[in-house]
Parts: structure tokens; sequence; C-alpha cells
């Protein structure tokens, strides 16, 4: 078959179009957003009628995809760890309805933080739900899961995590494709009660997820999850997900001494553990995020067993796993090359030249001056930039759409005014019912809702609120007259200054929207225009 | 045959065109490939890199171990010293002279060049200025690439191969550039050497 060279998160989006998928429903998040971009942009996913369109949140994707699979067809939500937090009622609830078409969830989680406020592990999310989850070592192993994903999915009825983390999503490889699968008929299902969560059916469905644990053990036991054996006997090794490949990499001819458990599929199969532990004196645990393999066998007493990971120092408690550091829990030498020389400075990221942002800043920071410093909340976006050197703007980031409702609890407090900075996308992804909560409380709020017509921080993708921010405020409640557009320029500063000066004055909630398109957006699209006009 | 390489930048710099170059090439070879690329808030102008890993055999780990780089293709110069853990002691360091600075602590210019020439292989080149002067300003690094290839164990015509087939879209002019800076960046290793 033909053979592609494809990125984690490719490789997953082209085997769910090859496995008949018949929608994909996202909300874009490092490092899962190119996986939606993937099918958005193949012309197989274009001939094949397959739906794409950005959700408003992740919550709002999770039950799109239920809804298509209640209809009986093949789906896939696609989100970066915190994003399962948003989608975290439909997720464990969706485990309790089961499916009928098959359902993926993809999460992909980000150790080290390099995009993302935490490092959650959403494997546990996954265990909390008690559905099965995948979770692949390469690119390849990616690709095929996903297959086998959607056919545990609809053989047990249930949804089914893939769990990756930013190396694998972001890292290319070449993946060899499977033959191409129709996607379903359109087929209800057979109980048309099965979604309906009423305490008494409920009950039942969750009787059928319980029943289901042996079998989603045995499916593990005897699919993804590899035992290898080992003549020396002094150490078993689980590796889990890339931890894997991190594994080999320091064995160039690939020859392991010690016994080794490849773990790619959950829950955690107990007959290659119960092994590992019998035959080895001491087991390490090798696992991107949080210590949850370690923490299962060991248990709370540890009753002896001599396990080896991130709970007893072997492995660090934080951040991702790479080559070296298996090395050293390895007890191997490591050595690196010459240190960083002392005058090389860091560079953090930092707003783009020409981004309207800067302008917008500018004048609330002025605006703010009579007021004080440490009242501006904000969200998750480009603009969280705006915390550091040299705007200093912003006192908060939390979570999507925290800054309006973290305002509203500060100006309660008596923090008034308090201000909020959002950003267009994330206004609609969790902003609105912040502000809803607002109005109805006549709180003394002054919310920036920065439009820069997309969602910038991903890389540019639709935003849901394009042209409509005005409309819902009003909609929402907010006084038409207390609703202000300005254009965020700096030879505009002067009006736009008195514009924040006066909603900062007025006592209830009013809203302040710089309205300028994004500079990476607008340079891409005025490229694409000159190229145009070049071939003509 | 085994090459571990580390691309840096500054986000938006493109150093993922490199990258897309020799994955052609290294595809077109009949080689093993892994690629690790940097999404998301560091392409806000920070401190980006790529781990690229061109193999004969299959390869394992997606991220280059520490001390183990053949060499660092950098398109800024501070930042092809960031990652000098990461280079082995036979390792290269391919570097563009013309600083990015984007931030206020940016060193002297000289002390980050004292620092490169104290590498001991090492192969500078003002690529920015090549590519003006060939009329191609956006073909930088092109000329880097060019300068790295005669360490890259891939033959020449498989790079350019690449390159038509990356531009094909583009049309010949811009192929053609590519091409001719990838050449000159080529030939300025040769003789540097």
């Amino acid at each position: 078959m033909q053979k592609l060279l494809l990125l984690g998160d490719e490789a997953i989006a082209q085997a769910a179009i090859d496995a008949g998928m018949s929608g994909i429903y996202a909300y874009p998040g490092t490092p899962s957003t190119e996986i939606t971009e993937y099918v958005q942009h193949s012309k197989e996913a274009r001939e094949k009628n397959i739906k794409s369109t950005w959700s408003a949140n992740e919550k709002t994707a999770a039950e799109g995809a239920l809804g298509m699979s209640y209809a009986g067809k093949r789906t896939m939500v696609c989100m970066k760890h915190v994003g399962l937090n948003v989608a975290a009622d439909p997720f464990v609830n969706s485990a309790v309805t089961g499916a009928n078409g098959g359902i993926i969830y993809v999460a992909a989680d980000d150790p080290s933080m390099h995009s993302s406020q935490n490092e959650q592990d959403s494997r546990f999310f996954g265990k909390f739900a008690l559905i099965p989850i995948l979770e692949p070592s390469d690119q390849q192993e990616a690709y095929d899961m996903v297959h086998y994903g959607f056919e545990i999915s609809e053989k047990y009825k249930v949804p089914v995590m893939m769990r990756i983390t930013t190396r694998l999503a972001h890292s290319r490889a070449g993946v060899v494709r499977k033959a191409s699968r129709a996607q379903n008929e359109l087929k209800l299902p057979e109980d048309l009660r099965q979604f309906v969560l009423l305490p008494a059916i409920a009950r039942k469905r969750y009787k059928i997820l319980l029943d289901n644990q042996i079998h989603f053990e045995k499916e593990s036991e005897d699919n993804f999850n590899k035992y290898f054996d080992g003549k020396d006997k002094s150490l078993g090794i689980i590796a889990c997900g890339i931890g894997y490949n991190y594994l080999m990499e320091n064995y160039p001819d690939r020859n392991i001494p010690y016994p080794v458990l490849k773990l790619n599929q959950y829950p955690i199969p107990r007959k290659q553990v119960e092994k590992i532990l019998a035959e080895c004196d001491e087991v390490l645990v090798l696992e991107d995020g949080y210590p949850m393999v370690e923490e299962n066998i060991k248990g709370f007493l540890s009753k002896g067993l001599k396990i080896k990971g991130r709970l007893d120092g072997s492995v660090p408690r934080d951040g991702e796993l790479n080559p070296n550091i298996v090395a050293k829990a390895l007890g191997m030498d490591v050595k690196i090359g010459k240190d960083i020389p002392a005058l090389v400075a860091a560079r953090p990221p930092s707003l783009c030249v020409g981004c309207p942002h800067i302008d917008s800043y500018a004048a609330l920071t002025e605006a703010l001056e009579v007021y004080g410093k440490g009242r501006v909340f904000s969200d998750i976006g480009c603009y969280t930039l705006g915390a550091l050197k040299p705007y200093e703007a912003i006192n908060s980031c939390v979570d999507m759409g925290a800054s309006i409702t973290m305002a509203k609890g500060a100006a309660d407090a008596g923090l008034v005014p308090a201000v909020a900075v959002i950003g267009d996308s994330t206004f609609t992804h969790s902003g609105m019912t912040g502000l809803l909560d607002a109005v109805n409380d006549k709180s003394n709020i002054t919310v920036v809702i920065l439009d820069n017509a997309t969602t910038g921080m991903t890389g540019g993708q639709d935003s849901s609120a394009l042209g409509k921010i005005e409309f819902i405020c009003k909609g929402l409640g907010v006084e038409e007259e207390h609703i202000r557009i300005l254009k965020p320029l700096r030879n505009k500063h002067e009006e736009n200054l008195k514009i924040f000066q006066e909603e900062l004055a007025y006592n209830g909630v009013s809203v302040i929207i710089p309205r300028r398109e994004c500079i990476v957006a607008l340079n891409k699209k005025m490229r694409a225009k000159f190229a145009q006009k070049d071939k003509k | 045959m085994k090459k571990d390489i580390i691309l840096a930048g500054v986000g938006g710099q493109g150093i993922l065109s490199i990258a897309a170059i020799i994955g052609l090439a290294a595809v077109d070879a009949g080689l093993y490939l892994k690629q690790a690329e940097v999404h998301g808030m560091s392409q806000r102008g920070g401190d980006v890199q790529s781990h690229l890993r061109i193999s004969d055999k299959e390869i394992a780990s997606d991220l280059i171990p520490e001390g183990k780089a053949d060499m660092i293709i950098s398109v800024e110069p501070m930042e092809s010293l960031r990652y000098l853990p990461m280079l082995s002691s036979e390792g290269w360091v391919i570097t563009n002279t013309k600083p990015f600075i984007n931030i206020p602590n940016y060193p002297a210019i000289e002390e980050v060049m004292a620092e490169i020439n104290k590498i001991s292989k090492h192969v500078i080149i003002d690529a920015d200025k090549i590519a003006i002067d060939l009329g191609s300003s956006k073909s930088a690094n092109m000329v880097i690439l060019g300068a790295a290839s005669l360490f890259l164990d891939i033959e020449f015509e498989r790079l350019e191969n690449a390159i038509r087939s990356l531009f094909r879209k583009k049309g010949d002019d811009v192929i053609n550039k590519n091409i001719e800076a990838l050449r000159i960046g080529r030939k300025h290793s040769e003789e540097s050497l």
C-alpha cells in the first residue's frame, strides 16, 4: 500500500478517513489541531463529504460527535488535554450511553507544557470513564490503532480514547496505509432508549459498562501490548506509549537484556503485568505524563514490590521523557555536549510586529493608570503574551473563558473596575455564559474582546465568533451604548484611550471590541493574493 | 548511515522548509526518517528547533539524544549555540551570520561569532546577503542548506529534485533561484574547508 510521510496528528486523520469516518469534531488546541486541519485540507475527505467544520468548543464538539454516533456513523473528536476538561461532561456520560457508530476521542497531552497551562494526563480521564484507551508509540501504530479503535468501539458499543503526547503529534515519519473502508449507513440504535440517561436506564447502562471491563482487559492483553522476554531478570521494564522508543534508542542493536512489556492499550493488561512482576526483581515504569501505571501497580502500600519510576525519583516527577532521562533511569552513562555559552539569551515568544493586541494593550494600560495595577483578568490566546515584558498588561490566565467570570468575582469582592481581556474565538468558546452572569448581576466590569477575526495562537483557524460578537453581547443584554467597537492602531491611540477611559468609568457591564485582523493572517492573505496576480 | 540534525532558528524564520527538503530527499533515497517539529506558542518569535533524524535503519526515538547530534543547522547565529549540549564532540555547526534581534538583551554579535569560532567544526555563512545578491531574499534558508549539504551524505541531485518538488506550484523562476542558492551555499562550504 501507499506510504506517506505524516505527522502523528496527520496519521490519525488519514486513518480516520480510510476507516470510514463520516465527521470529525474539534476546537483547535496544540498539539491536536493538525488532525482536523488535515481532514479539512484532504481532497479525499471532501469527495467523501466528511464533515469537518470547527466547533465552538470541545464540549459542543463531543456532543456533535455523539449525535453522529447515535445515527450509526463513525466519528472522531479531537482536543488538547485541557480541552477534555471542557468536554468532560459528554465524555464521561457517553461511556454510560455507549456508542452506536464508532466514536474515538483523541486527547493530545502536552507534558513539559510546550504550549499549555498544565501537563495533566488524559489517561486518568479514560480510566475514570471506564473506557478502552489506546496510546500509540509511533505514527504507524497511531494509524493502525484508529482502525482498531473504531472496530472495538462498534463491537462493544463503547467510546474509545486515543491518548497521544506532543512528540508523537508533531513528529513526522513514514506511514503505510490500509485499504479504504466505506462509511456506515444511517442506522438508529437498536434500543431507542440507549441514550436516555434517566436514572433507571443509566443504572442498567452503567452495569453494562462495568460488565464489559473484563472484555476490555482481554482486548488489552491480545492486541497492541507486547511482552518481550529477556534473559536478565534483575530488571523488568514497562514502557508506555512513546516511552518505548526512548528505551529502544538506548539499545542501538535493539537487544535489551531485560524482559520488556510494551504497553499501548488500557485497561492495564493484568496477565502481562503479573508476569513481569513475578519474574523480575525490580520493575522500571517509563511513561510520558503522570505516573499512572506506576501508581496503579504499586498501590498505596507498595506491598514489598520494587517499582521504579517517577514516584521513587528514578525518572523526574514532571516533564516529558526523552532518551537521556531513560538512559539515566537504566543506570547508563550519559555524555552530553558542550554547555550553552553564558551569553546566549532567552528568547521567549512575543506578540508579532504589527499585532493589533499591542495597540489594544497600549490604550488599556494607559487608561488603567489612574486605578492602579493588578485588575486585568485575561485568557488563553496570543494575547496571553501581554503578561510578559514590555507589556505586563494582564494578571491572570487560567482556562478558556475565565477572564470574564474572574473579573466578575473580583468586582463582586470590591475590586472595581475589574477588566477582562479575551479573544474573539475564546469568547464564543466559553466567554458568553460568563458575560450573561455579569449582565444578570449588573457587575462593574469592562470586557475587552480582542477581535482579530481568527484563532491566532494555533495557526489561524476560522473563528466561530466571526461577524457576531457585538450581536451576541447585545443579545445577552449588554446595553447598546456600552458596546464600543474601535480599531486598534497607533495613530488612533488618543481616541481609543478615551473610549477605554469612558467605559472603565461606567458602573456596569461594558464591552469594548478592538477589531483589526491578525497580522499573520493578513500577511498570508496578501501573499496569496499577489501570488494569484503573478500567475495572471 | 545515520544523520541526526538539529535545525535551529526563531519562530517564523522557516526552518521547516529546510526540514521538508532534506526529508523529501531522504525518502527519495529510501532512508528512514523522523522529524519532530515545534508548533504552537513558541512559533510567535520564540526560539524554535526541529529534530531531524535520517538513517538506513529504523529509527526509535523522535528526539535526538543529548550529545549525539551530528550537526546543528541554524538560520540564526545565537540560536546555533543554544543547542550545543545536543551536539556530539565530532559534530558540525553550520550557521547563518545574520542575527535576528527581537529581544532587548541580544549579545554583541562579535561575541556570538567568537563563541561559534570556538567550536572545532563549523561553517559560517552570510546567507541573507547571498540571497539578496541573488535577487531572492527568501532563499537564505536554501543557502544554509547548501552549506550543510556537504555533510549530509545525501546525493546533491536529490536535494535539487526535492526543491523542484516542494516549490513546483511556485513556478520555474522560484525553483531556479532556490537551486542556485543551494549551489552557492554548497560551494561556500567546499571552499571554506
